[in-house]
């Protein structure tokens, strides 16, 4: 337990010195710095979660104070972490697919002439993401949350010559800012109300200060919110997470899929007291969740390109987890969260195998037949799409989800309207996860495979697949067994949710119900594509499919309109005041100066009885004033 | 013995002092400009003389022996000053030296 510190130590070690010194080191002394200390973090992530197993009462919380941070006046902020079931699960993904992704970007990468750069951006990534789950108080979370921001940015533009990208990364940093100043102005709140940012004092203080209800922890809670929906790509700040896509593959993987992205999720699970305090604000959650979750489903559908699919898969699964959030069910949520990250971070890095095989070509209607090219990619790609789809009973990806569709229902806090948006969220998973599927991966061969990956990428994406399928037995419903390891252990920070009376025994029909759906959702567009291959170019080129495609193409349009809202008026004015009024009273004192001094150097002419006629001239005024006055 | 009145006295003074004045700003050669400037240094001694007679104290003579003094050690300076621009400058023309132009 004692080595907590050193999980998020290591990698920013590991940053520190591929920054200090990466000029000098080779790429074999790069690699082992970069995939060590994100190494080391795992094994001492693993090991800490032993010892906290181990323990033999309940599972206490652990907390480590390093140093004091700041000490103004009653201000006191420590640099402190706290370990409960909660951070634990997610330092595990953190650190377990950080490190599998790292093994995987040494054989993408290995040709970059950034590879250094990469690998200290993305240790430091490691670093901070495990700061903000660590964190003990909101300004150390902040730190974290900071670092993270940072991260990404400085990795959706990692190929910087291409302005495209660094385009997508400045959206990336502004959008991700909106909400980060709402959750600050939301940080800011709590201090003054509660006296304390420590995250364990401030929920038991809110819980007695404030009746469920009441207006205080409701604007806090939206704040929060609005931290969590900009961090996590949710409505409506969710344009910047398809543009992200820039990015190297692996950074689309680690940060745009399986961790960064889910810090939102994070957040509001970490202060679900304020959010069981402020109704209306979980009921906000699971709105935003389940429009999300249908809106990106819909984007989804229609996209070209692999990774943009991929992008609104994941906006889409995170609606997920916000709708588990919203509805009370909080340990869905982070299981939800975890399979996720697996079986997310599998297919971005199958996708990134197939990018890089066909030299860079992400466009999935210039791929094809590639199942029969690349065995191993093929089936690796196709375990995380089914666990995406939510294929029933063999993947993970069916018991995290199909626990929220149940509980969406089921849950106190949840209704009718929130289940048919999961349920309708679930067959559109399953149709665009199969389009990407056939599209890729049947058919003719469109674009020659010209190098294959090596051990180092194939070797993560075993054992990602492995998680994909397995990691879902932690948790079953009781029609299937009735396994409940997960949730007991994540009760140890999150509440369990109540069911509403009356529906226990109906689970097992839910579970039909949705899975029925997911397997006629792969039936459909097995049909539609593989079948009846006319069909699809004759809807899209009929009036409403062409202005679906280009309307869904686009994400709704919201580009267009946060485009006409803010950007261009921006833009307007800033080009307007490119002069600066304010600027121009302070430049007419300048120009009094000048015109002042212009006009007196005229009397200086370098002539000297001139200036015995104005010595003169002023004796004589200044006579004829002590004279007449 | 015949007195001089004051304002006699004083009336030569100012003619002396505006004489020398006018030398100074109508003159271009600048070792008139200081021949000039001497007849204004004795106009105003001229003054201190009579005010000095008027009055019957000696201060006024001994304010000239100060100013003979200053206007001895003008003079010095003065000249190399004129003989140095001269050096540099080929001419004694105050309006063509005005290199000092603002």
């Amino acid at each position: 337990m004692e080595l907590l510190w050193l999980i998020p130590a290591s990698p920013l070690a590991g940053f520190l010195v591929l920054t200090l010194a990466g000029s000098k080191l080779t790429r074999g002394v790069v690699s082992a710095v970069g995939i060590g200390s994100v190494g080391i973090s795992a094994a001492a992530a693993v090991w800490v979660m032993i010892a906290f197993l181990r323990q033999k009462s309940a599972w206490n919380i652990f907390s480590q104070t390093l140093w004091t941070w700041l000490d103004v006046a009653q201000l006191k902020i420590a640099v402190a972490f706290y370990l409960d079931p909660l951070a634990l699960v997610m330092v595990l993904i953190i650190t377990g697919v950080g490190f599998l992704i790292h093994l995987y970007s040494a054989g993408y990468m290995a040709r970059d002439e950034g590879y250094c750069r990469f690998f200290a951006y993305m240790n430091l990534f490691v670093s901070a993401m495990l700061i903000l789950v660590l964190a003990d108080n909101l300004l150390l979370l902040y730190l974290g949350w900071e670092g993270v921001g940072l991260c990404s940015y400085l990795l959706i533009g990692f190929w910087y010559q291409d302005p495209a990208n660094g385009y997508a990364a400045r959206k990336a940093f502004v959008v991700t800012r909106v909400g980060d100043t709402a959750m600050a102005v939301g940080f800011f709140m709590i201090y003054q109300h509660l006296d304390t940012l420590r995250i364990s004092e401030i929920m038991s203080k809110a819980a007695a200060a404030w009746p469920v209800g009441s207006s205080l922890p409701l604007i806090i809670a939206l704040l929060l919110l609005g931290g969590g929906v900009g961090k996590s790509a949710q409505l409506p700040l969710q344009t910047w997470l398809p543009d992200a896509m820039a990015g190297p593959t692996p950074v689309s993987a680690l940060i745009h899929a399986a961790t960064m992205v889910t810090a939102g999720v994070y957040l509001i699970a970490r202060t679900h007291v304020l959010f069981n305090l402020a109704p209306l604000a979980m009921n906000l959650v699971a709105v935003i969740g389940a429009a999300t979750l249908l809106l990106a489903g819909f984007s989804g559908l229609v996209q070209k390109d692999i990774k943009r699919v991929l992008a609104y898969s994941t906006i889409s699964q995170l609606g997920y987890m916000f709708l588990a959030l919203g509805v009370g069910a909080w340990s869905a949520a982070i299981f939800h969260l975890a399979t996720h990250a697996f079986f997310k971070a599998l297919l971005f890095l199958s996708a990134g195998a197939v990018i890089h095989s066909l030299g860079g070509e992400q466009n999935m209607f210039k791929m094809g037949g590639l199942w029969r090219e690349m065995p191993l990619i093929f089936w690796t790609f196709l375990i995380g799409a089914a666990s995406l789809a939510a294929l029933p009973l063999v993947t993970a990806g069916f018991y995290s989800k199909d626990l929220i569709i149940w509980q969406s229902f089921a849950s106190v806090h949840g209704g009718a309207g929130f289940y048919a948006a999961a349920l309708a969220g679930a067959l559109l998973t399953a149709l665009y996860t199969f389009r990407m599927v056939f599209l890729t991966f049947a058919g003719p061969v469109r674009t020659p495979v010209t190098h294959r990956p090596g051990i180092s990428m194939t070797l993560p994406l075993v054992i990602l697949a492995a998680l994909s399928l397995f990691a879902g037995f932690l948790e079953m419903p009781e029609t299937l067994g009735g396994v409940h390891l997960f949730s007991r252990f994540i009760s140890g920070s999150l509440p369990e949710i109540p069911i509403k009376e009356g529906l226990e025994h109906l689970e097992g029909i839910f579970e039909i119900v949705s899975g029925v759906v997911t397997l006629f959702g792969i039936y459909f567009i097995y049909l539609f594509l593989q079948r009846m291959p006319g069909l699809s170019p004759k809807l899209s080129t009929s009036a409403v499919g062409t202005f679906l495609n280009r309307f869904w193409l686009q994400g709704w349009g919201f580009d267009w309109l946060y485009d006409g809202v803010f950007v261009r008026p921006y833009v307007f004015f800033g080009r307007m005041n490119r002069e600066d009024v304010i600027d121009s009273v302070y430049d007419m004192i300048a120009w009094f100066g000048r015109t002042g001094y212009s006009a007196l150097s005229l009397t200086q002419n370098g002539q000297v009885r001139t200036y015995a006629f104005g010595i003169a001239l002023g004796v004589a005024a200044i006579m004829a004033m002590a004279v007449l006055l | 013995m015949v007195t001089i009145p004051v304002s006699h006295g004083l009336l030569l003074a100012g003619i002396l002092f505006m004489l020398g004045l006018v030398g100074v700003m109508v003159r271009r050669n600048i070792i008139f400009i200081l021949l000039s400037l001497e007849i204004m240094f004795n106009g105003a001694g001229l003054a201190f003389m009579v005010a000095g007679s008027c009055w019957g104290q000696a201060d006024g003579q001994i304010m000239f022996l100060f100013l003979l003094a200053m206007a001895a050690a003008e003079v010095s300076v003065g000249l190399a000053l004129v003989f140095q621009l001269y050096h540099r400058n080929n001419t004694l023309d105050a309006d063509q030296i005005s290199t000092m132009r603002g």
